[in-house]
């Protein structure tokens, strides 16, 4: 059946999360699907805010260029599935699942790494506090600790995804984990802070040394943002 | 216990001898940077995992597969790649250096022209890091276009015939975020000379450039 195909794919719920997508979307989920139109949400920063950390330039492309092309694909995945839906051909439309799971995952994941960085007059660096810092403390033993595994993470991924602190709903713990591509975290684990490791993330402006952005990003962290997810978590 | 020592293969041309297809910079920090850390990598994993093995810890050596499999693939990727490509002015570059290997193309995919879209549209599919290869299927011969994520590499059965690089930074520091550009121009400095070499050649003799660089 389409409509429980719309119902069992995690990343279309995946793409409704982010506030960026209009209303319409939510139709996604009825039978009465109307197409909804995912949009590039703007960045509450410069492109230019967060350097010398991350360059204007990786930013401007980032955001506009690659960001863009997710929702673009997105966008077309989900017109491809409804239009496959109402020829009631069932197996084309779940044969876009994977573009639907890539750009799905692409625009969700770009959105909450972009809310969950900011420069530093905006919040961005330092340490978790409150309840966030005692949730880092009791899983983690320390803040640096967490900083480590997370380096670690990222440092392990084998090719293009991303490495997220996130909270495991059914143990109630935060954990570090790595997800390959755009593959969104879903299912039983809340994302809290998204780090991309994707090439394009960094390679203008520190190439091969990745080791040097993954140190660096620490200081455009949004630990507000972060709290407050773990807040609603 | 030492283990075989992998070393980064020459490349068989300057590093600004693609351009404009591919800068002398991405070239230089591909060769030199990249390649050179799957190599070392490589090299840590397959002493660790015989040493481990030399001291019956089987568990310890078989952690090191992921590693192995990785930057081994990675080693073996870009070697592969490397040598086939060549300066776009060179008569490896153009088609009529496979007279063999093209016309199989074109008794396949009905002409090189629909060979290079089918090609195309492949790499940009890749969703992430990834090689796609024209390869020579085991058994029937057959040729056929395979992607392959990340570091996997044409290991078994099939023979690679040339690959094209797929990862960010293969293209990144020229193209951004405009790939399809880099896909196109990639035709420009393949090595069809080498391509009609291994289509004609036996399996094992593709992957010599690894024996040579030991
Ligand atoms: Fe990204």
């Amino acid at each position: 059946m389409a409509t429980t195909l719309f119902r069992t794919a995690p990343s279309v719920r995946a793409a409704l999360r982010p506030s960026s997508m209009k209303p319409a979307v939510a139709a996604l989920t009825s039978t009465s699907f109307v197409r909804g139109k995912a949009t590039l949400p703007d960045l509450s920063y410069d492109y230019g805010a967060l350097e010398p950390y991350i360059s204007g330039k990786i930013m401007e492309l980032h955001h506009k260029g690659h960001h863009q092309t997710y929702v673009n694909g997105l966008n077309s995945a989900l017109e491809s599935i409804q239009e496959a839906n109402a020829k009631g051909n069932s197996i084309q439309a779940a044969s876009i699942a994977p573009l639907l799971n890539f750009h799905g995952g692409g625009h969700t994941n770009h959105t909450l790494f972009w809310e969950n960085l900011a420069p530093n007059n905006k919040g961005g660096g330092g340490e978790p506090e409150g309840a966030l810092k005692s949730a880092i403390d009791k899983d983690f033993g320390s803040f640096e600790t967490l900083k480590k595994q997370i380096n670690t993470a990222l440092a392990g991924i084998q090719g293009s995804g991303w490495a997220w602190l996130a909270k495991d709903k059914t143990a109630g713990t935060l954990q570090v984990i790595t997800r390959p591509n755009q593959d969104p975290v879903t299912g039983n684990y809340v994302p809290l802070m998204g780090i991309d490791a994707w090439e394009h993330a960094y390679y203008l402006q520190y190439q091969n040394r990745k080791a040097e952005y993954f140190n660096a990003i620490w200081n455009v962290i949004n630990w507000n943002t972060v709290a407050k997810r773990l807040e609603k978590a | 216990m030492a283990s075989a020592t992998y070393k980064l293969p020459k490349l068989p041309y300057a590093y600004d001898a693609l351009e404009p297809s591919i800068s002398r910079q991405i070239m230089e920090l591909h060769h030199s940077k990249h390649h050179q850390t799957y190599i070392t990598n490589l090299n840590k994993a397959l002493e660790v995992s015989a040493t481990a093995l030399a001291q019956g810890k089987l568990q310890d050596s078989v952690a090191q597969l992921s590693a192995i499999r990785f930057n081994g693939g990675g080693h073996i990727n870009h070697s592969l790649f490397w040598e086939n490509l060549a300066p776009s002015s060179s008569a490896e570059a153009k088609p009529e250096a496979a007279p063999t290997l093209v016309a199989a193309i074109q008794a396949t995919w009905g002409s090189l022209d629909s060979f290079k879209a089918a090609f195309g549209a492949a790499l940009l599919g890749i969703q992430g890091s990834g090689w796609g290869w024209l390869v020579k299927e085991a058994g029937t011969g057959q040729l056929r276009i395979v992607t392959l994520a990340n570091q996997e590499a044409v290991v078994v059965g099939d023979t690679p015939l040339f690959g094209v690089d797929m990862w960010e930074h293969a293209y990144y520091l020229q193209y951004l975020n405009g790939k399809a550009a880099y896909v196109e121009n990639i035709w420009n400095v393949i090595n069809w000379k080498t391509a009609e070499v291994r289509y004609a050649g036996a399996r094992d003799d593709v992957f010599q450039v690894l024996k040579a660089n030991m």
